[in-house]
């Protein structure tokens, strides 16, 4: 497998099913390991980066869980294909920028990844498609375990898992769920729900990741802290409020469709009937337009298109998803032109 | 929509901030917008945060320089006080005492509680499988009501948990 091939299929996680997946686009738990006693990437000489990356390829090429995974050094790849892989939540920013010494690790249909060598010398993630928090730590634990199993962790019996960053130590996990939450948006209660959310010590971030505005409606919860409760109490903890934000986002969409249907179903048809008759589109405009058209689908409003559809556009319509399927570099101009047709070509009314 | 510091350029970047629990947004230009996150990472950078939050009720820029170096991949506390990163795992044993209120005020506890690798130093699982079979019998003592028990192996954990952190 080759980077190339990511193009023709999405993530697991995009699939639009599983538990409460009108509301929940994903579930996802992060781990961050180190090796003991080695430099963690920020204080690490080229050679040590080198070194640590080449203990772990070779570890991880002997685990059941790795087996197809496609490895790519950081270094090697041009600047489109690691934008193509921010992308699709696969790598962070920080990981692009410095690339020397660092890699990504990949299974089949992307449910599991690591990066190696960004802020922790391992951070392992796996994502599921909607609201599974709990068989996505199954799979991190069952996969940590494994690495550790040949591999000497950072430990300490005290602190548990130590990491660069003081704020992970402990069980070096998040737990995050990203929501749809075009309804309590809408209704303005949103602001509220966020509001709770923090005081609770959860923290609250946008589709395209850590530090940005949400976008399209999306907002994803994980957890802040990282020591002093297991990682079930955790994931129990994250559950429990994941419930009650889709129970008020229910509950603000039935009071949508009480109040104002035909306003409701005009905003929904509007926005579907933009996507499929534009040609030329922003990635904003998009993603406001997808996000209606989505709670459409949810809302039983929109029956000719499907929810993995409309899931994988919000992936497909950035920019560098643009310039692979093309196959070239494409200015900000020319993206808009293929976006709007890529758009047309997969909700195509007919 | 204009930006709300400038009122001249177009708002692209929309702001939301918490403060007390108030929510307020702003909408500002591009240019606005990176004068108004420099201020922001000069008032909340983690580096700063951190440090604010290791000499809590203190003044950050009076702070007595700490000389304490790690003997593994050798560190300066006050390097991790200013970028908010440790160089190697040895780092928390060179700066044990310091970071043990810091992780207390980040995380609200200063025990890990959940998994453990499975390949830990032979030493250390010894220590530990010790810990943990003294505490089931503290459990165990406090049940049945045998408080003089009790409290001989309370001692006893508090003694190997002082040696651990030595």
């Amino acid at each position: 497998m080759t980077i190339d091939d990511f193009i023709k299929n999405t993530g697991q996680w995009l699939k639009g099913t599983g538990e409460h997946s009108n509301i929940v686009m994903s579930s996802r738990v992060r781990l961050a390991r180190n090796l003991a006693k080695r430099p963690f990437p920020n204080k690490a000489r080229k050679k040590d980066l080198e070194e640590i990356l080449s203990t772990v390829h070779e570890t991880v090429n002997e685990i059941e869980h790795f087996k197809d995974s496609i490895f790519l050094k950081i270094s090697e790849l041009d600047n489109i294909d690691k934008q193509f892989l921010i992308e699709r939540h696969l790598m962070s920013h920080e990981h692009a920028a410095n690339p020397d010494g660092k890699a990504l690790v990949v299974s089949p249909e992307e449910v599991l990844s690591v990066m190696i060598n960004e802020e922790d010398h391992l951070r392992i993630q796996v994502m599921q498609s909607g609201f599974n928090l709990d068989e996505t730590w199954r799979i991190a634990d069952s996969v940590d375990d494994a690495l550790s199993s040949k591999l000497d962790f950072a430990y300490s019996i005290q602190w548990g898992y130590l990491t660069a960053c003081p704020t992970n130590t402990g069980t070096a996990m998040r737990g995050s769920v990203m929501l749809h939450l075009p309804a309590l948006v809408t209704t303005k209660q949103i602001n509220k729900v966020l509001a709770a959310i923090s005081k609770l010590n959860f923290a609250s971030r946008g589709f395209y990741g850590e530090g940005t505005q949400a976008s399209g409606n999306f907002y994803q919860i994980s957890n802040q802290v990282s020591m002093g409760h297991s990682e079930q109490e955790v994931i129990q903890n994250i559950n429990g409020l994941i419930r009650q934000v889709i129970e008020q986002e229910e509950q603000a969409r039935q009071a949508l469709l009480l109040q104002n249907k035909p306003m409701l179903e005009d905003k929904i048809f509007r926005s579907c009937g933009l996507l499929r008759n534009a040609h030329i589109i922003s990635s904003q405009e998009t993603v406001e337009l997808l996000s209606m058209v989505r709670l459409g689908v949810d809302l039983g409003i929109i029956k000719d298109v499907d929810r993995k559809t409309i899931n994988e556009l919000f992936i497909m319509i950035q920019p560098a998803h643009l310039q692979k399927i093309e196959g070239k570099k494409l200015t900000a101009t020319e993206r808009d032109t293929k976006r709007a047709a890529l758009i047309r070509q997969k909700i195509d009314g007919g | 929509m204009l930006c709300d510091i400038c009122g001249k350029k177009k708002a692209t970047v929309h702001l939301t901030e918490i403060v007390d629990e108030q929510m307020s947004e702003m909408h500002l230009c591009e240019e606005c917008a990176r004068e108004k996150s420099v201020q922001m990472e000069q008032q909340f950078g983690l580096a700063d945060l951190l440090a604010g939050l290791s000499d809590f009720g203190k003044q950050v820029k009076n702070v007595p320089k700490v000389n304490i170096k790690c003997s593994n991949c050798g560190l300066n506390y006050d390097d991790f006080r200013k970028f908010g990163r440790l160089g190697c795992s040895l780092c928390y044993e060179s700066f044990k005492a310091h970071l043990a209120s810091l992780l207390k005020k980040i995380h609200g506890s200063d025990r890990h509680v959940g998994k453990t690798p499975v390949k830990i130093p032979h030493a250390e699982r010894m220590k530990m499988d010790d810990l943990q079979e003294l505490k089931n019998q503290l459990q165990h003592a406090i049940q049945v009501e045998d408080f003089e028990l009790a409290a001989r192996l309370r001692d006893q954990i508090r003694e190997l948990e002082k040696k651990e952190e030595q």
